[in-house]
């Protein structure tokens, strides 16, 4: 644990607790969203880059011929990965992903996944061979709510894949033959609860301060929930917490859209 | 709809019988293994999960060590036999995050800071699994640490529903997790009914969320009954024995 964190903690909760936040957002407010599309634009089929206040997050999108999955041998298969980089922060560890970056990974996979965003039909080749789209999350800056952040990069960096080349049997590197086929624009949003309010878009000292946080990924449906944290959610908390994410989620779509 | 889907519902029963807001058969079974300082074991319709508690005790690697507070841990295993097609042993992606959700629901209700400086673990064996075995796995597990003696705010009871056919229904059992429409494994602490675990995958209106959210919490007020109704009558069996 970060020491000047963990004593910014009272602080945090005391400041929520008269109904402020320490960048002075209201509660229902998120950071500025900035979102750079083809960051990485020569090599990686797709990618976005992605700065929620502090937090910068950078997704790469990369395609490879492979075997489907023996109960869906006509479906392209997609892993979205997570690397929480050493140079993102002083607690990361360089080293394979620990709980915090699996739990990144499947929450963003699940939103992509359930919302049927990629056309997974359309990636079949032939015969035991489709695409696989692999979604790689890399942590830049950890300034709060990297599971938001990784998300709306993830979705942006889909929307702007490029298809290589495949000709008799062999990908053409660095020649491009059409976009992904993507369908829908699912959006992340994390909410926090400190002391009884609910917070949208954590800082990162208001992740220290937080006891739980409600993840919840939306396109016109709920397509995945995660809660976290040690403390407990009453229901009220929850419903509101999914309002929230669905009226910020259609905020975040429409500039994931206007890119 | 696929005829699948129709298949999974039929004259408003499920494909074993069971209504809409209906359990499957629950055994609880408390304080069984030897070691452990707390365990229980539970079957949960097809599903067969062992929980077991060590500790408190001293805390390696000693950075971890809280001196606040005792620092708890959960690790979630599948068995390769499990499963139908084997698993591998060792942690997967899976469940890595399955053990950090799990730690964090009883990170919520354990006492820790009785325990300054020391670790107290848990440890969750599923060794035959048909759906919702996160769920019975923290039930048991919450059972084991009152086995153990460790103090607690409340118990964690959990349960999973989902959509099948378009319908919101009570833990889901293999064939239904497979083809239905979503699947939310909800734990929660019964004396004040908050959430303490909440997933969800799938696609669901915020009305369907409400409904599917009220079975759950009803589920896991029952499971909870379990819960104590075992716990009771290994303390009485206890008695009787001396």
């Amino acid at each position: 644990m970060e020491i000047e964190t963990y004593l910014r903690k009272d602080y945090i909760t005391n400041l929520v607790r008269e109904g402020k936040r320490l960048d002075g957002r209201g509660f229902d407010e998120c950071r500025d969203i900035e979102i750079e599309k083809d960051y990485v634009g020569e090599k990686a089929c797709g990618s976005a880059l992605v700065r929620l206040g502090d937090t910068k997050v950078l997704v790469g999108i990369s395609l490879d011929v492979g075997e489907p999955y023996s109960d869906a041998p006509e479906e392209g298969v997609m892993t979205v990965s997570t690397e929480l980089r050493p140079l993102a922060s002083p607690s990361f560890e360089a080293g394979p992903p620990g709980g915090e970056a699996i739990e990144i990974a499947r929450v963003v996979d699940r939103g992509i996944r359930e919302s049927k965003a990629i056309e997974t039909g359309k990636l079949f080749i032939e015969e035991d061979k489709v695409w696989i789209v692999f979604v790689d999350i890399h942590a830049l800056d950890q300034g709060g709510n990297m599971i938001d952040a990784s998300g709306i990069a993830s979705i942006a960096a889909l929307l702007n894949t490029r298809m290589p080349r495949y000709e008799d049997g062999q990908i053409i590197r660095g020649e491009w033959n059409g976009k992904l086929p993507v369908t829908c624009v699912p959006v992340p949003c994390t909410s926090v609860k400190i002391g009884d309010s609910i917070l949208i878009d954590p800082s990162l000292d208001e992740e220290y301060a937080m006891d739980a946080r409600l993840t919840v990924a939306t396109t016109d449906t709920i397509n995945a929930m995660q809660k976290g944290g040690q403390g407990t959610l009453k229901e009220d908390e929850v419903l509101s917490a999914i309002d929230l994410s669905f009226e910020r989620g259609k905020e975040i779509r429409k500039i994931i859209q206007s890119l | 709809m696929t005829n699948e889907d129709i298949k999974l519902i039929k004259d408003g029963k499920r494909l074993d019988g069971r209504k809409f807001d209906e359990l499957r058969e629950i055994k609880i079974e408390v304080g069984v293994l030897k070691r452990a300082v707390g365990s229980a074991y539970i079957e949960w319709g097809k599903n067969k999960v062992m929980a077991g508690v060590y500790g408190p005790r001293e805390l390696h690697p000693k950075y971890l060590r809280d001196p606040t507070k005792a620092h708890l841990r959960c690790v979630y295993n599948l068995a390769p036999f499990s499963v139908e097609d084997r698993k591998r042993p060792g942690p997967d992606r899976r469940s890595v995050e399955i053990s950090k959700v799990s730690s964090d629901a009883l990170n919520s209700v354990v006492m820790l800071e009785k325990y300054p400086n020391t670790g107290i673990d848990v440890f969750i064996e599923i060794l035959q699994a048909d759906a919702g075995t996160r769920c019975v796995g923290l039930t048991a597990a919450s059972v084991a640490l009152a086995d153990a003696g460790i103090p607690m705010r409340d118990m964690v009871s959990s349960c999973a529903v989902g959509k099948v056919s378009g319908e919101i229904v009570l833990d889901l059992m293999k064939e239904e997790d497979n083809l239905g429409e979503c699947d939310l494994p909800l734990a929660i602490i019964p004396r004040k009914k908050e959430v303490v675990l909440l997933q969800m995958d799938g696609k669901l209106t915020k009305d369907e969320f409400k409904k599917a959210y009220e079975l759950a919490v009803n589920g896991a007020m029952k499971v909870y009954e379990m819960q104590k109704e075992a716990l009771v009558s290994s303390i009485n069996n206890v008695m009787i024995e001396e």
